[in-house]
């Protein structure tokens, strides 16, 4: 543990790289995130309601990010009375 | 052609002001007609570092509402002709700044400098916004710790989304000034080294000031330190950084470095 910490004191700049490596992958993916989901709920109902009548507050959009795979999942409810028009 | 560039970092007190001063002098030297502009409204500070706080008589935010033209405002440097300052208003309300008041005055400058230089207050609300919004390319100042580093990220960040070029599908050039670098505390592993900081952050390296008492002497002056002494390690370095910012290639050096680390940074491209 002495030797360790011993270690620690001397090298502190590879613990500094480290955490803020960690911490701004991390910070850019929410800001990123953020951005992302609003600007595809705004464009995803654009393009729905000009076939389709909806109510905006139905619709959730969200993604997750994984280690390998991330998805984006888009729920939209659609009353049964709702017209659809043609395309 | 005129360019205008924000100086600007979200944390405070890592060298926004004295890079700004250095750096417009430095650009001055060269004989391309240089104005700094203070967008620290409420906590002007350029003037001081400047030298010239004893001649303002008006300042950005009369010149915005129109209470004054702008040659009123503009105040010529002592030692430089080149050089002119552009002070941030004391007493007023920054609310005062506004997009439409500060784009008027940018273009303006652009008609009659080659460089116009942009001191942005610390943080990310509307003053820096103001500041970098109308900037042709950004310095980010940093200095080699974590929460400097990390609020660079943030304002890179803001720069790739909430600046003029970035509306406008532009890509906006950012610049790394490492300053208040200690060569010996990063050998020793006590202090982020120079290619740490550009791997975290990835934008291409203006320039690394090393830590000096020569900057300080230079603002209790009130002298840019590219001025005061033209000799010393920090004005060699913010001499070539005023280059590479002019699109010279200059190779990268850490003044005062041993030799070995020197020739590992020698032929890293600039900015």
């Amino acid at each position: 543990m002495s030797l360790f910490s011993f270690l620690n004191r001397r090298n502190t700049a590879p613990m500094a790289r480290e955490r803020l490596q960690v911490l701004l992958a991390h910070e850019r993916a929410q800001v990123g995130h953020a951005d992302l989901v609003g600007l595809l709920r705004e464009e995803i109902l654009a393009v729905i309601a000009r076939h389709v009548q909806l109510d905006e507050d139905k619709v959730t959009v969200s993604t997750q990010r994984g280690e390998n795979v991330s998805t984006l999942e888009v729920d939209i409810e659609i009353p049964a009375t709702a017209s659809v028009r043609a395309a | 052609m005129a360019k205008v560039i924000v100086v600007t970092s979200g944390k405070g007190g890592v060298g926004k002001t004295t890079s700004t001063a250095a750096l417009g002098a430095a650009l001055a030297q060269r004989g391309e007609k240089t104005v700094v502009v203070d967008f620290d409204v409420g906590l002007r500070n350029l003037d001081l570092v400047m030298g010239a706080e004893r001649r303002v008589v008006y300042d950005l935010i009369n010149v915005v509402q129109g209470d004054a033209k702008l040659t009123q405002a503009l105040i010529r440097d002592k030692r430089l002709d080149t050089l002119h300052l552009l002070p941030a208003s004391q007493t007023r309300d920054k609310d005062n700044l506004t997009a439409e008041g500060v784009e008027k005055v940018i273009d303006e400058l652009r008609q009659s400098f080659d460089w116009i230089i942009c001191d942005s207050p610390a943080g990310i609300e509307r003053g820096a916004t103001l500041a970098m919004r109308h900037a042709d390319a950004a310095v980010v100042v940093t200095n080699p710790e974590v929460s400097s580093v990390r609020d660079s990220d943030r304002i890179i960040g803001l720069l790739d989304a909430k600046t003029k070029k970035a509306e406008n599908g532009e890509r906006m050039e950012k610049h790394l000034l490492l300053t208040r670098y200690d060569p010996a505390r990063a050998e020793r592993g006590d202090m982020l080294k120079v290619d740490d900081v550009l791997e975290i952050l990835s934008i291409p390296l203006l320039g690394i000031i090393p830590e000096s008492m020569d900057v300080l002497r230079a603002s209790n002056l009130g002298a840019p330190v590219t001025i005061n002494d033209a000799g010393c390690a920090p004005s060699l370095a913010y001499r070539d950084a005023a280059r590479r910012l002019a699109g010279e290639q200059v190779p990268m050096t850490i003044p005062g470095e041993r030799r070995g680390f020197i020739n590992k940074l020698f032929g890293r491209r600039a900015a």
